[in-house]
Parts: C-alpha cells; structure tokens; sequence
C-alpha cells in the first residue's frame, strides 16, 4: 500500500527560509537548501516549498534557488507562492520542480489548473486551498487569508478536481498556527468525496495530532512547519511513534 | 567529437528529464541529453524518460524517428516511468499501441469513484508517493532489500508477467513495479526520486 507521506513546508522569502505565526510575525530560521537535504536524510517523503517574497527580485532569487534544490535533493519537491499563469508553472519545471501548487490565481482563474495539467500531467498540479470557517460554511481565502471569497471550500476542492488537479493541499486559517490539532473532520470529508490524494495542513502541534489527521482524518499526507523547523518533532522520531500506532510510513 | 562510452538519455520532448539529469550529476555519471540516432545507437547506456501521457510520448518518439532506434539497441537501456510504459505492448492510455519489448500491458488504475474495492483500499488516483516493492529479481536490485520503498507516481500500471523483476500493490491491484527483457529494463517507479534507495538502482543500472 502506499505509504502515508509526511511533508515539511519550508516559506522561503529572498533565498531563506521562514516560518510566520498564524502568517504574521515572519522570523528567519534558516538557509533553503541546507533544510531540504536534512529533511529528506531524515526521512521526510517530501519537501514543499513556498515564496512569500513580493518583489520581482524574490522571485527570481526564488527560481535561482528551485534549481539548487533540485540538484542536490532526491526527494520529490512542490514550490508554490505567486505562481499565476503557464509560464510561471514552465519555468519552475525547467528549474527542476517536480510539482507546482497553485492557491490564490486558481481562485481568480479555475482554467489555469486545466492549461497546466494539460501540458505537464496532473501529477505536476496541487490545488492549495486555504479556507476558514464562517457563519457555519468554509469559506475560501487568497493571498495568504488576507482575502475572503464566495467560493466554498468542498465544492471548489471538487471542481479543482474536475479541472485536473493531481492533489488538493487544505490548509484551515482556523487551525494553522495553534498547534492544537488539524481539522480532521473536513479532510476526512474531502477524502471522502474526492478521488485525489488530500494533503492535511495547519495545526500540528504532537505526534497526536499527526497520527488522528492520518486515520480520523484519512489524510494520505501531513505537512507541518514549525513543529519540525523548530525542533519540536524530529522527523525520524516522528516516523518511528507513527509506525508503533499502526500507521503505514516509510521508515527508513 | 566522440560520444564513446557516454549514456545517452533520449531527448523526445517527454516532460520533465531534470530529475533524471540531476540524479545522473549527482552519481557523478558523463552523460549527454540526445535525440541524435548515431549519438544513441553508439552510447554504453540509454536511459528514456518519460512523464505525462504514453500516447503523447509514442506520437513524440514515432515523430523523432525513434522506435526503430531504441527497438536495435542492445546496450543497457532503463526506461522510467511512461519511458517504460511505451516498451511494453500497448497502454490503455487512449488505446496505444505501444514498442513492445516487455511482454505486459499497461491498464489504467479504476478511479476510487467508480469502484468499490478501491474505495476500501482508499487506493486513490493518480497513485503517488512512496511505496514498497517485492519479489526483486534482477542486478538492478543488487543491495535493495525486499520491501524497500521508492517513489511513484502514475495513473497506469504494467501488468504482472514474465518479463516481471519487481511488484508493488495499489489497493487490490499487484503491478510490475519494473520489467526486464534481455538488454532492455524498466521502472514504473522513479528512482531519481527514490532517495538512497532510488539512487542505488541507478548506481546498479550504471554498474550493468
């Protein structure tokens, strides 16, 4: 069976890497490459890594540093942040990024998903989705929370489905950042509904909270930041409590 | 300028070959990315890539003027991904006809909406990421112990068949994880992806 994956989330803003708190309060924690390939010695499944520069200049530090990554890391990476037409996909592929994660320009063009994962597979193509939930219903969010759509989580998550996404990547603006556990019931839902693999995020806080997003939660992966950037839970530590509960993970 | 005892990786617009190169520079391999028939027919190993749609690849491959090339090889050649699907006999993937060295067809996974038991395997598709392979009977297998995990992912799988050196489960369904007929090799799995374990193989596929 394939195994469930464990992800670490690496913000990287002008070539370094960086973990805000509830996406505010940035504070550096370290260089980009140098994380990834203690990572993925550790045994993480895989590396996602996300620009939050703004500036024209960020951005091409961050293309810079993709190609670095890919020389010296053999794990499968994701980039994303600021990704919002083909060409942006194309030249992060031809930098060697294995997938793309397309959040708020899917949101302002759903057709985007559909031209990338024509050209480059569905394989290359998350749909990150970031939502929170108001008056009852998940409402989705852009640019990094700051912006409230009409869309609804479930239905966007299925027509991002639909429109050739190999992935979806949730994270809850509710739990992200409170280390107190993730949003089990809605990616057991997601799950549930879709055919594609769902990736947990926001709100790891213990092995607990990893353990239940994986079975409760029948997430296929987990992607956590600060819990690992910090120190708090080791990965092999982390890969060792998850097989003693019974779950199928890669131990190496 | 002679190409002597170089590999070649076939360049065939087949997607995403950086992963293979990267991986290629980090065994610390001479190797040149080619679509030139002399410059493949004359290297010690080929390597075809491949990532996407095994129609796409076979109308890109025919295009090149290459089926006729890789079927002559007779040094090492390791196929990755749709790289080994278009060796097999055809692809399910918009009914393909396909080179037809390995003797397996390739079948599209049942979509967990469609289908009961792989709802209860929770075997989604596209099946992705890491999981384990058995019954491992080739050099290229050398040192990788039963069980070891690489990393895939595809929508179609190889069939189980003589030409089987490697298996692997989807929910209910046992695939060949890689197939072997004479000189020629293949992986569903990419081993440039596959951590120690993946660049072991490639070592051995170098070492054949």
């Amino acid at each position: 069976m394939v195994k469930k994956r464990i992800i670490p989330c690496l913000d990287v803003k002008d070539g370094h890497v960086v973990k805000g708190i509830n996406f505010e309060g940035i504070k550096e924690v370290g260089d980009a490459v140098e994380m990834g390939a203690k990572y993925s010695s550790d045994g993480a499944d895989e590396l996602v890594y996300l620009d939050i520069s703004a500036s024209q200049q960020g951005r091409k530090t961050f293309t810079e540093l993709v190609r670095q990554i890919a020389q010296r890391i053999n794990i499968p990476f994701t980039v994303g942040g600021g990704i919002s037409s083909l060409d942006d996909a194309s030249r992060l592929l031809d930098n060697g990024a294995d997938k793309i994660s397309l959040n708020s320009a899917a949101v302002a063009d759903p057709n985007l998903i559909t031209s990338i994962a024509n050209k480059y597979g569905k394989q290359f193509v998350i749909c990150a989705i970031d939502a929170k939930k108001i008056d009852g219903v998940w409402r989705v969010t852009t640019h990094g929370g700051k912006n409230l759509t009409e869309k609804e989580l479930f239905s966007w998550a299925k027509e991002a489905q639909e429109r050739g996404a190999g992935e979806i990547l949730f994270t809850s603006m509710d739990h992200d950042g409170t280390k107190n556990g993730y949003a089990c019931n809605e990616y057991a839902h997601l799950s549930s509904m879709l055919s594609i693999p769902i990736i947990a995020s926001g709100g790891a806080g213990s092995v607990d909270d990893i353990a239940q997003v994986l079975t409760e939660g029948k997430a296929d992966a987990a992607l956590a930041a600060s819990i690992f950037h910090y120190g708090e839970i080791p990965i092999p530590e982390l890969k060792r409590a998850l097989m003693e509960k019974g779950i199928d993970v890669r131990y190496k | 300028m002679s190409r002597q005892g170089k590999i070649a990786i076939i360049d065939y617009n087949a997607g995403n070959i950086n992963s293979v190169m990267n991986a290629l520079e980090r065994l610390g391999a001479d190797f040149v990315l080619t679509g030139d028939i002399s410059e493949i027919k004359s290297a010690s190993k080929v390597i075809l890539p491949g990532v996407g749609n095994a129609s796409f690849a076979m109308e890109e491959l025919r295009r090149s003027g290459l089926i006729d090339t890789i079927r002559s090889l007779r040094q090492p050649v390791l196929g990755i991904c749709v790289g080994m699907q278009v060796l097999c006999n055809s692809s399910q993937e918009e009914n393909t006809k396909c080179i037809g060295i390995f003797d397996s067809n390739v079948l599209q996974f049942p979509m967990p909406s469609e289908n009961a038991d792989a709802i209860a395997a929770e075997a989604k598709v596209p099946h992705m990421g890491w999981n384990s392979i058995q019954n491992l009977e080739s050099k290229l297998f050398k040192g990788i112990e039963e069980g070891s995990d690489v990393y895939f992912v595809h929508s179609f799988y190889p069939t189980l068949g003589t030409d089987t050196i490697a298996t692997s489960r989807h929910g209910n369904i046992m695939f060949s994880a890689a197939l072997k007929y004479e000189n020629f090799y293949g992986t569903q799995f990419h081993p440039e992806k596959s951590g120690d374990t993946g660049e072991r193989i490639l070592k051995n596929f170098l070492a054949l």
